[in-house]
């Protein structure tokens, strides 16, 4: 076990460290001159020279990389004398649009983007797993069908209409919100309630469309398992249909839907940027589209897509240890 | 002689799907008593295992259609487990009647230990704590011949090998003693040496738990190894019933005999080609009118009026307690079985 643990974690850190190279050659061969888009159309070349000087892009392409690496460890200083500013580590760079470094742009839309990756997540598999047992046990009878129906309604409706059409019924027609608690960011800690109030019609956006996918996953799993020999063993020692259906069919069922939980919501945490736009909030997907739409801004781009895939790897990670808890195979090798 | 363990009559067992009724079981009757071990043979589709399935219960009781009776005589009395509900039949499998499996690569459950997994079994129809079920495992680990049982108990299913893994299986079926094995291909999964292993030791454990053994196979060196009595099974009926010896020398139907000849033998010199019996069993779901094995049949020119094609012919009692599905005469069969031999 503390051997399949550390293969993993250097594997891990491997492709960390790939990603971040990838990441920032990518956007480093970009036709784009970062310096030029620090100042507005009207710049002077000698004041585009200067910021090149401040931000570290006069230097060779790997020493850049170099900086930008140690400055996630132990910070990042930029310019000298009066001029000069500092960010803190971890450093993913500064944004001259914004006149912030970009990890604290970062750290004031995480938050936003957590709480709603985990509300929905919560959310989608509750509705999601229960329904598609549900369907699974039932199979081929009326409720199987109505989850059919659901899951049917749910994949094939977009988040962008099913947020636009809950904005205009829950608040404009019913008015069951007050306009202008949607998208305001309040701390789950100050205000547990005002928290709830912000983020529970995104969660159901974004819960319904997963809670289909996973409803559908869950059947197909449940109803696959429950045609393995052990489940027939299990029957012929007498159990009951109950406890072969929870202690025998869902405990080997649930392997895969855990893997496919935690990359979707690992994929969450990256921003959920439809939904983040539609409902206003000022997460990690509203970051990035800003950065890549409107601001061009290099270095925000560069982190937000680093932090997201980040966010991949190192859930694979975790789904992979909790994999060997599940599954003795993996486990006692 | 005593009464019967099992006594099933005129099992027909029934599947709707949408091309049609396939006729699994049609008319299945037998018998097994404790202590003797009865044999299924026949090839794939000819109703062994939906036989077997039908007297466990474990048919889906929403899609399958069961007629005829499967009758335990228990201690407290008859029970037909065709017409029992549910719930009563639940209670006698596992305690009165067992089963192992033919893989039992995939029969035991991957995420449990293979001690929880029969003190499962045990627990479900003793009042014992976890510990007692425990101890019980750890007992038929043991009886089954698994060294250092107490300590293997802990292990998964993918650390026991195939044969070791078997062993198991019938531990679990027989950790509540029950009257009644049936045992589905218990060795077809198995390689050759780890085969006669177990088949020792279902007959050790037959010996030690006088228990009625219903075997499924379609290996007649398994059934000659282990059994008193044979069904020969072809198309969802039984076409012929008799003692081991009678079945393996006096064959009284021609697939029967199709089944011997198609065996590998060493007394019968090199050189020869294996005598395979021509073309395919036929569908479940439009059976030929006359007998089923008809159209493969290499000796149907023998009845001339062409009974073989209009009429099924009856399971008669041709001698003593040997009973054949054939047109053809007791005389006229062994002589084609010694030609056929020869």
């Amino acid at each position: 076990m503390a051997k399949y643990l550390a293969k993993r974690i250097a594997y891990t850190v491997l492709i960390l460290i790939l990603v971040s190279i990838s990441v920032y050659l990518i956007f480093s061969v970009l036709p784009m001159d970062p310096a030029a888009l620090t100042c507005g159309k009207t710049c002077r070349p000698d004041v585009i020279e200067a910021n090149r000087h401040r931000l570290g892009l006069d230097i060779p392409l790997w020493q850049q990389y170099w900086n930008f690496v140690r400055g996630m460890f132990v910070g990042r200083d930029y310019g000298t004398g009066q001029a000069a500013f500092h960010c803190d580590a971890p450093a993913f760079g500064y944004s001259f649009n914004r006149h912030e470094c970009v990890t604290t742009l970062i750290k004031e839309a995480f938050p936003v983007t957590l709480s709603l990756a985990i509300g929905a997540f919560v959310l989608w598999m509750i509705v999601g797993v229960s329904l598609g047992v549900i369907a699974a046990r039932f199979k081929h009878r009326i409720p199987d069908r109505l989850a059919t129906f659901f899951v049917l309604v749910g994949t094939s409706l977009p988040t962008f209409i099913t947020g636009l059409l809950m904005l205009v019924f829950i608040v404009m027609r019913f008015g069951l919100a007050n306009p202008l608690d949607i998208g305001k960011w309040v701390s789950p800690v100050t205000d547990p309630l005002g928290w709830m109030k912000t983020f529970i019609w995104p969660w159901m956006v974004l819960a319904l469309a997963y809670a289909a996918t996973y409803t559908r996953f869950t059947r197909s799993s449940v109803i696959e398992t429950s045609s393995e020999d052990y489940i027939r063993t299990a029957r012929s020692k007498g159990l009951s249909d109950r406890v072969v259906l929870w202690k025998h069919t869902l405990r080997a069922a649930v392997a895969p839907i855990v893997t496919m939980a935690g990359l979707d919501f690992a994929g969450l945490l990256g921003g959920a940027i439809i939904t983040e736009q539609i409902f206003n909030l000022p997460g990690l997907g509203r970051l990035a589209i800003r950065a890549v739409l409107i601001d061009y801004d290099l270095p925000t781009i560069v982190a937000t897509t680093l932090l997201a895939a980040s966010f991949v790897v190192v859930m694979n990670l975790i789904v992979d240890v909790l994999y060997a808890f599940i599954d003795p195979r993996v486990r006692v090798a | 002689m005593t009464t019967p363990f099992l006594e099933v009559r005129d099992l027909h067992v029934n599947f709707p799907t949408p091309d049609g009724m396939v006729k699994a079981n049609q008319g299945i009757s037998f018998t097994v008593a404790r202590g003797e071990t009865l044999a299924i043979v026949g090839e794939s589709g000819s109703g062994k295992s939906v036989s077997t399935l039908a007297v466990m219960g474990l048919h889906n009781r929403k899609v399958a259609r069961i007629t005829g009776q499967a009758i335990l005589n228990l201690e407290g009395g008859p029970v037909d487990v065709i017409a029992a509900s549910e719930s009563e039949v639940r209670k006698l499998r596992g305690k009165q009647m067992a089963m192992i499996f033919q893989d039992p690569m995939s029969s035991l459950h991957p995420y449990y230990t293979i001690g929880d997994q029969l003190s499962e079994a045990w627990r479900l129809h003793n009042h014992g704590s976890k510990r007692d079920g425990l101890k019980r495992a750890v007992e038929m680990l043991d009886i089954v011949g698994i060294p250092g049982a107490a300590k293997r108990a802990k292990d998964y299913p993918h650390q026991f090998s195939g044969g070791m893994r078997q062993r198991a299986m019938i531990a679990m079926a027989l950790i509540n003693n029950p009257a009644l094995l049936i045992a589905d291909e218990p060795t077809t999964a198995l390689d050759v040496t780890v085969q006669s292993q177990i088949l020792q030791l279902l007959r050790d454990l037959q010996r030690d738990f006088n228990t009625a053994i219903v075997l499924i196979t379609h290996d007649l060196g398994v059934v000659a190894e282990l059994s008193d009595r044979v069904n020969v099974m072809y198309a969802g009926r039984i076409v012929e019933q008799a003692t081991i010896d009678d079945v393996f020398y006096k064959p009284m139907m021609p697939y029967t005999m199709g089944l011997l000849e198609s065996i590998p033998r060493v007394d019968r010199g090199s050189g020869g080609r294996l005598r395979a019996i021509p073309g395919q069993p036929p569908s479940l779901i439009v059976l030929p009118k006359g007998c089923s094995f008809e159209p493969r049949c290499h000796l149907k020119h023998q009845v001339v009026d062409g009974r073989c094609q209009s009429q099924l012919p009856d399971l008669e009692e041709v001698m003593p307690g040997h009973f054949g599905r054939c047109h053809l005469s007791p005389e006229a069969l062994t002589l084609a079985h010694v030609e056929g031999v020869r």
